[in-house]
């Protein structure tokens, strides 16, 4: 024995009983398979056959064989825990359903067609019964539409934020604040009405991928104000006030130091803009009004969008076009995807490591 | 190069509330000058009073004079971020830009301020990390996050930090509240160094740290909560730690309240 060894515990003392059972692995292993087995059986003598009613039961099941069998071995507060941790993952498990669900049906569906030649032919001279065609001109007008909706959203957007926390005290603030959040719920037919009615008819302006990218800035910037603003709230004052203690004017540390430190936050922001409207259908339908051949332009003449596209080749009874309209969106799944990668990747680059 | 600075009936309030009422005091050039007193006396107001920071809260504002070798700070047409180019600050809790690595968080001053020269911007890092006693430890990842530093390490930067602008007065607020003893003493080492061309005043909890480092110390007190804070004593260093003038001096001294 050495000299470091602590002294018994004077006899008579409790003992302080630190483990505890456990459950063991094969015991649970056993719970899952009863809770399959038993749902199986429920599934064969009554009528129920969903597939994902059958998880939930088997889910539900195993949740309280697990939590009885705790409550016998381990007591009360683990099986508490047990029963907790179980709902927390099933809950994981059922949310990533549906996604999965979508991509798997998107991907199945849409790379039968999705080929260089789909990717760089339009639909100009393809008839209704015709298997050819691309989504090249849906691919630029979408480009090109989300791009200058882009460049007018995301400033205007990073601007009024800037305001709201930097410099908005008092009344103003409160109205800009209240107007951002009226546009957050606008639907985005509205936004498309109003360009329609105020830009195009109004004003007599045509048709063009411009007055579409005009309706998806009004859904963007709401969403680019809002995620800039409380990302930029998040920057602690401590480092405002030490760029102010080194002299630095006020325009400059928001410019050097606030957004640079919240710029991480603001790209993912963005980019949730750029993928919501990017799949926005109703403004353009009103404003671009979809076409067939290939538009560079998006300040002169319709142009098509993916989404439009989409629309209108999954509203025929043809076989060929459905393919075409899951090529398409698959595209745009990837397009968005891209992007996001890119900024992200753009973001990192402006870290120090 | 260092400064005399003059406050002479200064009141400060954060909206309607007066946090320090009338404080009158002289700070000699190249001196070290500690703040005591209880908590919420508002020794940090009447520092953030002498860089013109306290006026960065919204309602927050200040009555009185500060002169800085006789020009007032609070004159008019007097612009803070030429006061702040002047009055260097290091915060209590160390706060490092987190986008920036070591380098440029040392001359984050002045590149912000629109100083480019290379040759110029790395002669400076190095004699600031130098002056900070920091150069040793970090000359080998100068690119790397100053955030990745430890608290000490990071005071320090931030203490290199506010000197590569050439300040003419150093404020620090409890420097070292966040820092273990030998960070601590690194950094009172520091001073003692600093002291030979900048006025330094420091705010300190630690009176064994006041009694070290500085030779004069200025005593705010306050009467109960809710009143203004006010200067009690100031006068030599040795003088409130021996042979204090008022009796609320000798009281907190001598741990008897606050
Ligand atoms: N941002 C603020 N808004 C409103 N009141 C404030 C603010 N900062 C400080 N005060 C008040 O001003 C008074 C002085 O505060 P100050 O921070 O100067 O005290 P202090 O002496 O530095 O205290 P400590 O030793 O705890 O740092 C306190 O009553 C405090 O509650
Ligand atoms: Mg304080």
């Amino acid at each position: 024995m050495t000299a470091t060894t602590m002294p018994a515990a004077p006899a008579g003392h409790q003992s302080l009983n630190l483990r505890g059972q456990t459950l063991r692995t094969p015991v649970l292993g056993a719970i899952a398979v009863g809770a399959v087995a038993l749902t199986a059986l429920l599934y064969l003598v009554t009528s129920i056959h969903s597939r994902i009613q059958f998880v939930l039961i088997v889910l539900l099941l195993f949740s309280i064989g697990q939590t009885v069998a705790s409550v016998l071995v381990e007591g009360a507060r683990r099986a508490r825990d047990r029963l907790v941790t179980t709902l927390v993952y099933g809950s994981f498990l059922l949310a990533l359903i549906p996604l999965v669900a979508v991509l798997v049906a998107v991907i199945e569906r849409g790379a039968k067609r999705l080929d260089m030649d789909f990717l760089t032919h339009s639909m100009r001279g393809i008839g209704a019964r015709d298997a050819g065609g691309g989504i090249y001109h849906a691919i630029i007008g979408t480009l090109e539409q989300v791009g200058l909706a882009s460049l007018m959203a995301v400033p205007f957007g990073l601007l009024v934020a800037v305001y709201l926390v930097e410099y908005g005290t008092g009344r103003i603030s409160r109205v800009i604040s209240f107007f951002v959040d009226v546009l957050t719920g606008l639907p985005s037919i509205i936004a498309g009405l109003f360009v329609l009615g105020f830009w195009i008819l109004a004003l007599g302006q045509p048709f063009t991928g411009f007055a579409g990218s005009l309706a998806l800035t009004i859904l963007m910037v709401p969403v680019v104000v809002r995620s800039a603003e409380e990302m930029l709230k998040l920057v602690p004052d401590e480092l405002r006030e030490a760029s102010y203690a080194l002299g630095v004017a006020r325009w400059r540390t928001i410019l050097k130091i606030v957004v640079p430190t919240a710029l991480p936050g603001i790209v993912t922001g963005v980019m949730l803009a750029v993928a919501r409207v990017a799949g926005e259908t109703a403004p353009l339908l009103l404003t671009v009004f979809g076409d067939n051949s290939i538009n560079m332009n998006p300040f002169d003449g319709e142009q098509s969008a993916l989404p439009l596209y989409i629309y209108s080749q999954a509203g025929q009874p043809q076989q060929v076009a459905i393919d075409r309209a899951w090529a398409a969106a698959l595209t745009l799944i990837i397009i968005i995807m891209l992007l996001n990668l890119i900024a992200r990747f753009v973001a990192s680059r402006a870290k120090v490591k | 190069m260092a400064t005399r600075i003059e406050i002479s009936g200064l009141t400060a309030y954060y909206g309607k509330f007066k946090a320090v009422a009338d404080v009158n005091l002289t700070i000699e050039p190249k001196s070290v000058t500690a703040f005591i007193g209880p908590s919420g006396c508002g020794k940090s107001t009447v520092l953030r009073t002498l860089n013109r920071m306290h006026e960065v809260l919204p309602g927050a504002r200040v009555e009185g004079k500060v002169l800085l070798d006789g020009e007032d700070l609070y004159g008019p047409g007097v612009d803070p971020v030429n006061v702040r180019r002047n009055v260097g600050m290091v915060f209590q809790r160390p706060n490092p830009f987190p986008t920036m690595s070591i380098y440029e968080n040392v001359i984050a001053g002045l590149k912000l301020n629109g100083v480019r020269k290379k040759s110029l911007l790395d002669e400076r890092v190095e004699e600031s990390l130098k002056g900070a006693n920091l150069w040793d430890e970090v000359k080998d990842r100068l690119n790397r996050p100053g955030a990745g530093l430890s608290g000490g390490q990071q005071q320090r930067l931030c203490i290199a930090r506010a000197i590569a602008v050439e300040p003419q007065v150093l404020l620090m607020d409890e420097p070292c509240s966040a820092l273990d003893p030998i960070s601590t003493l690194a950094i009172e080492d520091l001073i003692q160094k600093l002291r030979s061309s900048y006025t330094i005043v420091i705010v300190t909890h630690n009176m064994q740290q006041a009694s070290r480092v500085s030779e004069t110390t200025a005593f705010f007190s306050l009467e109960k909560t809710g009143d203004p804070g006010r200067l009690v004593e100031y006068s030599t260093t040795s003088q409130i730690f021996s042979n204090p003038k008022e009796k609320r001096t000798e009281d907190y001294i001598s741990g008897r309240f606050g």
